[in-house]
């Protein structure tokens, strides 16, 4: 929809440009989540797109995703074919709810921005150790996990002026080998529970729980464990108060589906 | 910049925060729709470098230097793309509101695709055909005809507006724009019930850009209802254009007109307002409690509204023998409440209404409305003018579901044009139309039956229960209707009619497909359900021991008069039909432990509603020996058209492409009381019916008369009339008769008949998640004669595929005091592509003695049988009785649950 109040784009071609001081400016990625709602206290957008960042890059320690990389570039990105993990890219972006049009120019950093509890890019990035990389306006930067990124339903750690580079995953992350699952309450809606697991020689089980909970939850096991340690691990990780209630379900069936999922994953990586 | 616009380089300088999609309308591309302006319903799909995008989310300054191709630019009505011939041959629309970007979207798709459709397919939003169609378009699958020769009724021929509607030349309500046109926005009330004591306009009116701001103290005084119907006292009269007391959260405080949306928008934020907060009630069931906050108290007796002082909008109490005495006979006695709850229609075109100043200074009104003749009478009304100075019109109107049998904005166009003189427009959002505009009414609904050993009812009594919301507007009549045929379809010897319906805070509720019916099928169908389990006997066995067939009277509260009759009786037909298709099964498989179950449920509905529904038509003979016919009712998706187009060329012996149809303008054609109640093909038709039969006879005269032949021997043909050997052309029978030759038609709606469906499902429940899988779907309909078998297929898939919407997905949130806090189509969730299964349609084979060429309705009717189907299914699967819709995965889950738990 169109933004009555924005009466300036600002299009920095490099980090000396960016500039997102000030009141009612907003960086401007993909635009799908921005221009879908009204947003009257923005005056002034930001648009990252201009700083043409390269949306993948293959690195030593693994893969950079730039916050600008689009849901389409991240589901076709060319990986190493001992990235055991990369069928999880494609699995979370259908768990969300826009569809392949919307990828097209829809980015992960707003995904992750966002900090939806359905927000399945988060999902992913979590599922494998994800950090960020975020610009300060200062000049400097810092990386902090994606799992401590998100901090509630839509609340993260940004402050003011700063912005979302990237995201790194690690190879040892991409090199597990995964398992998925999503329920909502229609059968492609928007998720009422997205789960990951991830087995590695080093860091065990990685039990990754959202969408049902208000901010992701990360459970490191150090082995594939019986049903019965799995059921204790989640009550004893997961506090009660974390289930979200939204339009997408109730927070009782959340925590019981985030269970029996939790349990399907366990099994198909034992 | 330059964007290149479908082929042609165009200069455009969009605002900074301008979305893609009202550039291009702006430019005059209105062929790229307005669903939900927020990426969710993928109507305003366009093409941006060969790459299909949501325009209204797709920043309009990106576009620069790119190419945009919208359907338009895909093919036109001459040369069709391949995926815009498609559509046209499988009928793959019915309003036709979503198809541009659904063409748009499926011309990306490639042969592989297809095996992907639901995931590819979920960022397009059809309201009307429930996918089925669309899916065969996709697929190149034909289901329509070719003209051809022999009469076109009962041939499954493609809606007139078919070539226009998928290249994008179909004009809706608001793709028109008078030069000057100004724009309404609407400051909504921010508390339930208020009291507005101070309104500060001075800041928004300074605002550059802004023309005006009205508020109350430029209403007129004239209170009215925003329901429409033929009698204008079916609705209490308890609303006004601007009211300084405000009965909830959204209603109309201020409107600034702007020569900008966003201008207008923006100045809404400037206009302050000090409010009274007023006590406020939510919960209908305590709205007619002592001390309860009152809503209308200040309205007298001529606003008809039942007690104003307990907030009560209209009661009925009625029955038939002795309820005690057959409650006591039972051998088996079901009792249980059951509650539906705020569904949204979604049509995929928001309310919307343009008005100017004719000519001769009268007051223009283009709106997308069901009924508008009854929205010139009432405008007239509301603001003292006479009806003839008025004229209100519709190009075609994307979908209603009763939602547009309400006047939501014409009013306030009105008054915009009234007061300025210039071109006004005012449309909806979509978040508007779940915070502003009516909701299905919420029921509760309180069912007790009894039957003895054999099965056969003694008892059937329901109370109930429903919130009208803060406006009294067709809660009336959703509350006498809703009890009616539900009730009746039962012959029973004693039954009992409770309702009520009362004002509460909450948003309003009014018209709805099925209006009322829905609700109370649900609650009665499901109890007959466990009525029948209980007894050991096989539902449709206990429906066929139980239904009213040709000699019964229809008795609910009261035992109908004469006007209602069996004019046919398929329900037998019906009930065998679906039973036969779910024994033959369809082979689909359950994952492997989910619980599998059957279920059914019927429904009767009167074909026109009651008391007077009106149709003056005429068909005339034109030069060029086609046939000109003026209907009043409108095309919302509905096919009418089709069909009226059918009933003429059949009857005047001519093809359908020699059809030219005037509609929906009370300036250009006869009144008619709208389309409303199925009524589309056997009121406006069958009064079509005789204007052409008047015609022909007509026509056939001046020809027997000119060669001297006997009347019988002469026979109307495409070119002209037939008389034994001799031939007479159309033009020398139009010459003779002085070069007008035109008759008219006319039906009041009465006598009416009464139309049935059975819905029958074999689901497979999840019981660790509460998810449910539509194994099976079947509906058996008895519309008579059916007049467009695929146009009639689709109002059935349609209705199964809106009730599944509302029976397993739907449901307006609120917070408890009086906010919707799901108010987007992201956090409320409509059918998409892969919720809908394919529902095996079936046609009871009867004939109707009252409607045009032995037709029925079958528009609304689909939609009432299917929730208690799907209820009885997942009780039969679970042994879990839902009580409450949705019933989404996370409410059976619990439920099931709970009786596990329980036991």
């Amino acid at each position: 929809m169109d933004l009555p109040t924005v009466t300036a784009i600002s299009r920095p071609r490099t980090r000396a440009d960016l500039d997102l001081s000030g009141p009612g400016v907003a960086p401007l990625a993909g635009g799908t989540w921005l221009f879908s709602e009204p947003q009257p206290h923005l005056s002034r957008l930001v648009d990252l797109t201009a700083l043409d960042w390269a949306p993948l890059t293959v690195t030593d320690a693994g893969l950079e995703i730039a916050a600008t990389c689009t849901i389409e570039q991240l589901t076709r990105a060319a990986l190493p074919e001992s990235w055991t993990a990369a069928p999880l890219f494609g699995q979370c972006a259908a768990a969300l709810l826009a569809s392949f049009k919307i990828w097209k120019t829809a980015t992960v950093g707003g995904n992750l921005c966002l900090s939806f509890p359905a927000g399945a890019i988060i999902t992913l990035f979590a599922a494998l150790d994800g950090e960020a990389l975020i610009w300060r306006p200062d000049g400097s930067e810092y990386r902090t996990p994606v799992t401590e990124f998100v901090t509630g339903a839509a609340t993260n750690v940004l402050q003011p002026g700063e912005v979302v580079r990237s995201v790194g995953l690690t190879t040892r992350a991409l090199q597990a080998r995964t398992a998925f699952r999503k329920v909502a309450l229609s059968p492609l809606g928007r998720s009422g529970v997205v789960l990951a697991g991830r087995v590695d020689a080093e860091a065990g089980f990685v039990l990754t729980v959202t969408a049902a909970t208000d901010r992701p939850y990360v459970l490191r096991l150090p082995s594939v464990l019986t049903t019965s340690g799995l059921t204790a691990a989640l009550a004893e990780r997961i506090p009660d108060t974390a289930w979200h209630e939204d339009a997408h379900g109730a927070p009782d069936w959340r925590c019981h589906v985030t269970y029996v999922l939790a349990e399907q994953i366990r099994a198909e990586l034992q | 910049m330059i964007v290149r616009i479908n082929g042609i380089d165009t200069e455009v300088e969009p605002r900074p925060g301008q979305c893609l999609r009202t550039l291009l309308r702006e430019r005059e591309h209105f062929e790229v729709k307005k669903g939900c302006d927020a990426g969710d319903c993928g109507a305003c799909s366009v093409l941006v470098d060969g790459e299909p995008v949501h325009s209204c989310i797709f920043p309009a300054f990106r576009a620069e230097g790119r190419s945009v191709t919208t359907v338009a630019g895909l093919g036109t009505e001459a040369d069709p793309h391949p995926v815009q011939r498609r559509f046209v041959e499988a009928a793959g629309f019915q309003c036709g509101f979503c198809t541009a970007g659904m063409v748009v979207t499926a011309s990306t798709l490639d042969e592989p695709d297809l095996a992907e459709l639901p995931q590819l397919l979920k960022g397009n939003l059809c309201r009307c055909t429930g996918y089925r169609a669309i899916e065969d378009a996709v697929r190149g699958v034909v289901n329509t005809e070719k003209p051809g020769d022999g009469p076109s009724y009962g041939r499954s021929l493609p809606a007139p507006a078919s070539a226009r509607i998928v290249t994008g030349r179909e004009r809706y309500t608001l793709d028109h724009a008078p030069p000057g046109l100004l724009h309404l926005a609407v400051l909504g009330s921010p508390h339930p019930h208020a009291r507005i004591r101070a309104i500060d306009t001075d800041k928004a009116l300074a605002l550059p850009g802004v023309v005006a701001v009205f508020t109350h103290a430029d209403s007129p005084s004239t209170l009215f209802s925003t329901a429409r119907h033929e009698n204008r006292s079916d609705d209490p009269d308890d609303t006004l254009v601007f009211d300084t007391v405000l009965r909830f959260k959204g209603q109309r405080v201020a409107a600034v007109l702007a020569e900008s949306v966003g201008i207008a928008e923006n100045a809404c934020r400037l206009i302050d307002v000090e409010y009274e907060i007023l006590p406020a009630v939510f919960d209908p069931e305590h709205a007619r409690d002592p001390g309860a906050p009152l809503l209308h108290a200040d309205k007298s007796a001529e606003s008809r509204i039942a007690d104003p002082a307990r907030n009560l909008v209209a009661e009925v109490h009625g029955g038939s023998g002795d309820v005690d005495a057959g409650l006591a006979n039972a051998a088996a006695l079901v009792r249980n409440t059951f509650r539906t709850q705020r569904v949204q229609h979604v049509h995929l075109e928001t309310h919307a209404a343009m008005g100017w100043r004719d000519h001769g200074g009268r007051l223009v009104i283009r709106s997308s409305t069901q009924v508008p003749f009854l929205v010139r009478d009432e405008l007239a009304h509301i603001f003292g003018v006479d009806p003839d100075s008025v004229r209100v019109f519709t190009a075609r109107v994307g979908g209603g579901f009763g939602g547009k049998q309400e006047l939501l904005t014409e009013d306030l166009v009105a008054l915009a044009v009234l007061a300025t003189g210039r071109p006004v427009q005012y449309e909806f959002s979509r978040s508007d139309e779940f915070t502003r505009a009516p909701c299905r009414h919420p029921f509760r609904i309180d069912v007790t039956v009894g039957a003895d050993r054999d099965g056969i009812l003694t008892a059937l009594t329901v109370d109930v229960l429903t919130d009208a919301g803060a406006y009294g507007n067709h809660s009336p009549g959703v509350m006498f209707h809703g009890c009616g045929e539900s009730v009746a379809l039962y012959r029973c010897p004693n039954k009992r009619v409770d309702a009520a319906s009362v004002y509460t805070n909450n948003i309003p509720s009014g018209a709805f497909r099925g209006y009322g019916l829905g609700q109370v099928v649900f609650a009665i169908e499901s109890a007959l359900d466990d009525l029948a389990r209980d007894l050991g006997i096989d539902p449709f066995e206990f429906r066929r021991r139980n239904v009213v067939m040709p000699g019964d009277d229809f008795v609910a509260a009261h035992v109908e008069g004469p006007d209602l009759q069996f004019g046919s009786y398929g329900l037998d037909q019906c009930l065998d039909l679906a039973q036969a298709a779910l024994r033959r099964g369809n082979g689909a498989t359950a994952p492997a432990d989910w619980k599998v179950g059957e279920g059914m449920a019927a429904a009767m509905i009167a074909t026109i509603p009651p008391r007077g529904h009106y149709a003056q038509t005429s068909v005339a003979l034109q030069a060029e020996g086609t046939y000109l016919i003026e209907v009043g009712t409108a095309e919302f998706g509905n096919g009418t058209t089709t069909v009226h187009t059918q009933i003429a060329a059949s009857t005047l012996g001519t093809g359908v492409d020699r059809i030219v149809v005037a509609q929906s303008d009370t300036d250009r054609v006869g009144y008619d009381t709208g389309a409303f109640g199925s009524a589309g093909t056997v009121v406006a038709g069958r009064a079509l019916s005789a204007a052409a039969t008047q015609l022909r006879d007509t026509i056939r005269t001046i020809a027997a008369d000119l060669t001297g032949t006997p009347a019988p021997e002469c026979t109307l043909g495409p070119e002209g009339v037939q008389c034994g050997a001799r031939f007479v052309a159309l033009r020398d029978v139009l010459a003779a008769a002085g070069g007008s030759l035109r008759a008219d038609g006319t039906h009041d709606g009465s006598v009416r008949s009464v139309s049935f469906n059975v819905h029958a499902f074999r689901v497979a429940v999840d019981e660790a998640t509460g998810r449910v899988l539509i194994l099976q779907s079947i509906q058996a309909a008895d519309a008579g004669v059916v007049m467009n078998p695929h146009q009639c297929r689709g109002q059935v898939e349609g209705g199964a595929a809106q009730a599944i919407g509302s029976a397993l997905y739907e449901g307006m949130r609120d917070d408890g005091a009086g906010t919707i806090v799901t108010d987007t189509l992201r956090n409320y969730h409509i059918p998409q592509f892969a919720d809908v299964p394919r529902t095996e349609v079936y046609f009871a084979d009867t004939h109707d003695a009252l409607g045009p060429f032995g037709s029925k309705s079958m528009s609304e009717s689909p939609y009432n049988p299917v929730a208690p189907a799907l209820a009885n299914a997942i009780a039969d699967a679970t042994g879990v009785r839902m009580r409450a819709l949705p019933m989404s995965p996370d409410r059976v889950w619990r439920a099931i649950h709970r009786a596990r738990t329980s036991l």
